[in-house]
């Protein structure tokens, strides 16, 4: 019996650092302006998802980063072999005690601080 | 080639994605190969068809066997679909994902997955009794089925309880987004009826064929 999910060629760019739960990141998105194409960076916590070399992921996985943005919680959502993501660099990893960090969500400032992991 | 459509199974859905970076749900179906078990003519049978068969048979009886003994296959499930030239077909040829193309729209009919006897909620969208202000026994309770004394009767055709699933259902207007001849796979964006590698009859929208 084939799988359906083993017949579509979908990897994550070598480009993408391996990254987990809790780890500050900034991923580079292609985006599009007309017939213009340029990279735009979003730099926040990792909410769910993660990613190891090596790995291969279903082709629909995604994962979720949150930034507070002038005040404002921003979340987005990103598919991890979309061809659109450039690059993503983990800019410092995180220590949290669970998969899904969306206890972040209810916190602000001093208390929204992750010890980082070494 | 000319030929309305083709029997396949249902591998499942994925995600696919396009060249622009946008992303399409799709399901696989497995089509073919499809070995032509007879050619029906108007002189013989008063119309025109393909007959068709689509994967091995564990077991077959006898006139079943003799009939496809020319195919040079013993099928599992054999139908038929219309073609726009006869003279491009004969018995054993093989037919396979090749000839749907990218772009076209087809139907697809499958076997719903059965849900036994389900009540109204489940099965029409009924919504229910309230939950609080002291009903009992009410929550999932179809309601009125009907006036009283005039009519007298329940009218036929009250959506009620009963057997849900298990019934061919046709979705329409699915795009080809992928055709796979090495696989024999072709990829349609959207839902197609039926549970996973169960029968699924693909046809060409608009007897465009």
């Amino acid at each position: 019996m084939i799988e359906a999910r083993a017949l579509i060629d979908a990897t994550p760019r070598d480009s993408i650092q391996e990254f987990q739960t809790g780890d500050t990141v900034r991923v580079n998105v292609m985006i599009r302006e007309g017939d213009r194409q340029r990279v735009q960076a979003f730099e926040g916590v990792v909410l769910k998802g993660r990613h190891r070399k090596g790995d291969t992921p279903a082709p629909g996985a995604t994962f979720t980063v949150r930034r507070v943005s002038y005040g404002v919680g921003v979340e987005r959502t990103f598919l991890v072999c979309s061809p659109l993501l450039d690059s993503l660099e983990v800019t410092r990893q995180g220590k949290v005690r669970r998969a899904r960090a969306y206890y972040l969500r209810g916190l602000t400032g001093r208390s929204a601080r992750i010890k980082e992991r070494r | 080639m000319g030929i309305q459509g083709l029997l396949g199974r249902k591998v499942g859905m994925t995600t696919l994605y396009n060249e622009d970076g946008t992303v399409d749900a799709v399901t696989a179906i497995e089509t073919g190969p499809c070995v032509v078990t007879q050619v029906r003519t108007d002189t013989r049978d008063g119309y025109e068809a393909i007959q068709i068969g689509f994967l091995d048979a564990k077991r077959l009886n006898k006139p079943a066997a003799g009939h496809q003994q020319r195919s040079g296959g013993r099928f599992r499930h054999l139908q038929e679909f219309k073609a726009s030239d006869l003279s491009e077909f004969e018995v054993g040829q093989s037919i396979d994902a090749a000839v749907f193309e990218v772009g076209e729209t087809v139907s697809v009919s499958g076997k719903t997955r059965g849900r036994g006897f389900a009540g109204g909620v489940r099965r029409h969208g009924f919504h229910g009794g309230p939950k609080t202000h002291g009903q009992s026994d009410r929550h999932r309770a179809p309601g009125s089925i009907g006036a009283g004394s005039s009519p007298g009767r329940v009218w036929k055709g009250t959506r009620m309880a009963g057997h849900m699933g298990n019934n061919k259902v046709t979705t329409r207007g699915l795009k080809i987004v992928m055709v796979d001849p090495e696989r024999n796979i072709v990829m349609v964006r959207g839902s197609v009826p039926g549970a996973r590698n169960t029968l699924v009859r693909i046809e060409r929208a608009n007897n465009n064929y």
